[in-house]
């Protein structure tokens, strides 16, 4: 149910990555400033240059602001970080940055997500000094969740990562529901936007700041997405189709942005 | 200050700015003497077993690696250590170098998961681990670097993060917000990799700085690894670009492909086949151990290093059009 299938064989016309690169890059708003992270992210930022948002302002954490993508980043703090761009500082200017709220959009993944769009990177279990699994920690997606205006996660999207509770939460979304953020001394009027995951788009109700359902990805039914899901989602009456990637963005996706193969 | 709650994390490194400040006062030399040495006698003269160390920048960027390689080969196991990193930090869960942990970020990027790093845990051989974000662990650096014991920030607030870490929340005395304390944090030792420095340590970066700044400040005992020694005159004629001053400085090696097989800006590109090898080899401990045995223990130093690499390797990871 992820791929559409092609006319003249059965070879899907896109992958569940090349999917989610195209949704993502979409949200991408020409003339903001955008604090990409590793991944998804990155090859979304470059494919939304390149197509919808020329003068988007990628900001990476170790100091790149502003890089022209032409080269897809390996990591947040390599060369094609800061390839023709503005300026490349360092981890305190571009924190700093965001901190005076300056930076409009962050892009954000985690191993499990919660309703209030609370992300977990840190551990598997319940207890924090025997893990389960050990996973990256916080790097700078806490950063990025208290002081960017609107998040964006990316996501693959089932019921072990999709939770009602996260084992631990790394990166703050709206915490414990409605007026949370502004009571732990988050800055104000910031939090989580959307969810992008390779079944749907979701975003979170005004009031109760619980996640929504705004969008289903081609093939995917509303079901598909309460099933994959383990918590209640808020399905509005109207919800909006994601169209398939285009031959343009599949073509630069994979003769420009990504052309070794990386990712996708 | 109204202290309204705290993490459970311990401190493991106090901010004492009074001793910090005594330190910077006797230890740290104002004349303009030649440090230059190699990484073993760096290593064994500024690195105790018990030290509190950090290195800058990451794993594949710009990273001291013929230092960390040095650390492993003198086979510390009971460090402690800020946790920002990638192959640097895999490679000293690798070797078990490190007992206590501040971290924000151990992992590999692109290729996922550190294994070391995650056995390192999982099997209970690292002790204690105290969670921070990235800006947290930075501008802990930046207050050692101001020389005060703590900054009030807006970050790592309602989180489990913050649950974890050793970080305050108070009501702030101007505007009765809350706020959170990052303390200062000094490294007994810091590793930085730059693109040049003089035989004195003053030193210039090419590209992104990272947190080399606030780092180098935060050190009690400073380690340079540099691309290329050059002239005191190339850093006079550019004063400008000096981002670490010789004072700060203990010990200056030329390292040349240094941050190998990570990347140096304008200088070569990441040994991408290296890297994939490595996260290849950490799925099974047995590969690792003779990955280690290869480049790291059976090995003398740095030089005997790169020509195990191979000058047609490091040839075709150079950038062209340097301006020679």
């Amino acid at each position: 149910m992820h791929f559409a299938l092609g006319a003249e064989m059965n070879k899907p016309r896109y992958n569940s990555s090349e999917l989610l690169i195209c949704i993502s890059a979409r949200l991408m708003e020409d003339g903001t400033t955008c604090f990409i992270g590793t991944g998804i992210p990155m090859l979304a930022a470059s494919l939304a240059q390149k197509l919808y948002a020329p003068n988007l302002i990628s900001i990476f954490e170790f100091g790149g602001v502003g890089a022209q993508l032409d080269k897809l980043p390996l990591a947040v703090g390599d060369m094609r970080t800061f390839n023709r761009g503005v300026a490349a500082a360092g981890i305190c200017d571009i924190m700093e940055t965001a901190q005076r709220g300056f930076v409009d959009y962050g892009f954000l993944g985690g191993a499990q997500i919660d309703m209030y769009g609370n992300l977990n990177s840190t551990i598997i279990g319940d207890n924090h000094s025997k893990p389960k699994v050990r996973l990256p920690g916080s790097g700078g997606g806490n950063d990025v969740g208290s002081t960017c205006w609107k998040t964006i996660a990316i996501m693959q999207h089932d019921k072990r990562r999709f939770i009602p509770k996260v084992d631990f939460i790394t990166t703050p979304g709206f915490l414990s529901g409605p007026g949370a953020r502004e009571d732990a001394g988050l800055p104000p009027n910031t939090g989580p936007y959307r969810v992008v995951t390779n079944l749907c788009t979701l975003g979170f109700d005004n009031e109760t700041k619980w996640m929504k359902l705004l969008a289903l990805n081609p093939g995917v039914s509303a079901e598909n997405v309460v099933e994959n899901t383990g918590f209640a989602l808020v399905i509005p009456e109207n919800i909006q189709s994601n169209k398939e990637p285009t031959d343009d963005e599949l073509r630069i996706l994979r003769d420009e942005v990504d052309k070794d193969r990386y990712y996708i | 200050m109204n202290v309204l709650s705290s993490g459970s994390g311990e401190l493991i490194q106090p901010p004492d700015m009074d001793a910090f400040r005594e330190w910077n006062r006797t230890y740290k030399s104002r004349e303009l003497i030649d440090k230059r040495m190699t990484e073993r006698e760096a290593v064994s003269q500024f690195l105790a077993e018990g030290d509190y160390i950090g290195i800058e920048l990451y794993g594949t960027v710009r990273a001291p690696m013929s230092l960390v390689r040095e650390i492993l080969r003198q086979g510390f196991h009971d460090l402690k250590c800020a946790g920002q990193g990638v192959f640097e930090s895999d490679l000293l869960a690798a070797a078990n170098t490190v007992k206590q942990l501040d971290w924000t970020y151990i992992g590999f990027e692109v290729y996922g998961l550190s294994a070391n790093a995650r056995r390192s845990v999982e099997s209970g051989y690292v002790q204690k681990i105290v969670e921070w974000s990235n800006a947290a662990l930075t501008w802990r650096f930046k207050a050692a670097a101001m020389g005060v014991p703590f900054l009030p920030t807006q970050v790592m607030l309602g989180t489990d993060t913050f649950k974890y870490s050793a970080a305050k929340v108070a009501e702030c005395p101007f505007t009765g917000k809350k706020i959170c304390l990052l303390p200062a944090l000094i490294l007994d030792a810091g590793f930085i990799h730059v693109s040049r420095a003089d035989k004195y340590g003053n030193c210039q970066i090419d590209g992104i700085s990272g947190f080399a700044a606030e780092m180098a400040r935060a050190s009690k005992r400073l380690i340079i690894s540099a691309e290329e020694i050059v002239d005191e005159d190339v850093i006079r004629s550019q004063p400008d670009r000096t981002i670490i001053p010789y004072y700060l400085v203990d010990a200056v090696i030329e390292a040349p492909f240094g941050a190998h097989p990570g990347e140096m800006t304008n200088c070569y590109e990441r040994d991408e086949q290296h890297i994939r090898d490595y996260v290849n080899a950490t799925k099974d401990e047995s590969n690792v151990k003779e990955y280690l045995n290869t480049w790291i223990y059976d090995i003398q130093d740095h030089k005997e290093y790169l020509e195990k690499v191979g000058k047609r390797t490091l040839d075709a990871l150079r950038i062209g059009g340097r301006d020679e």
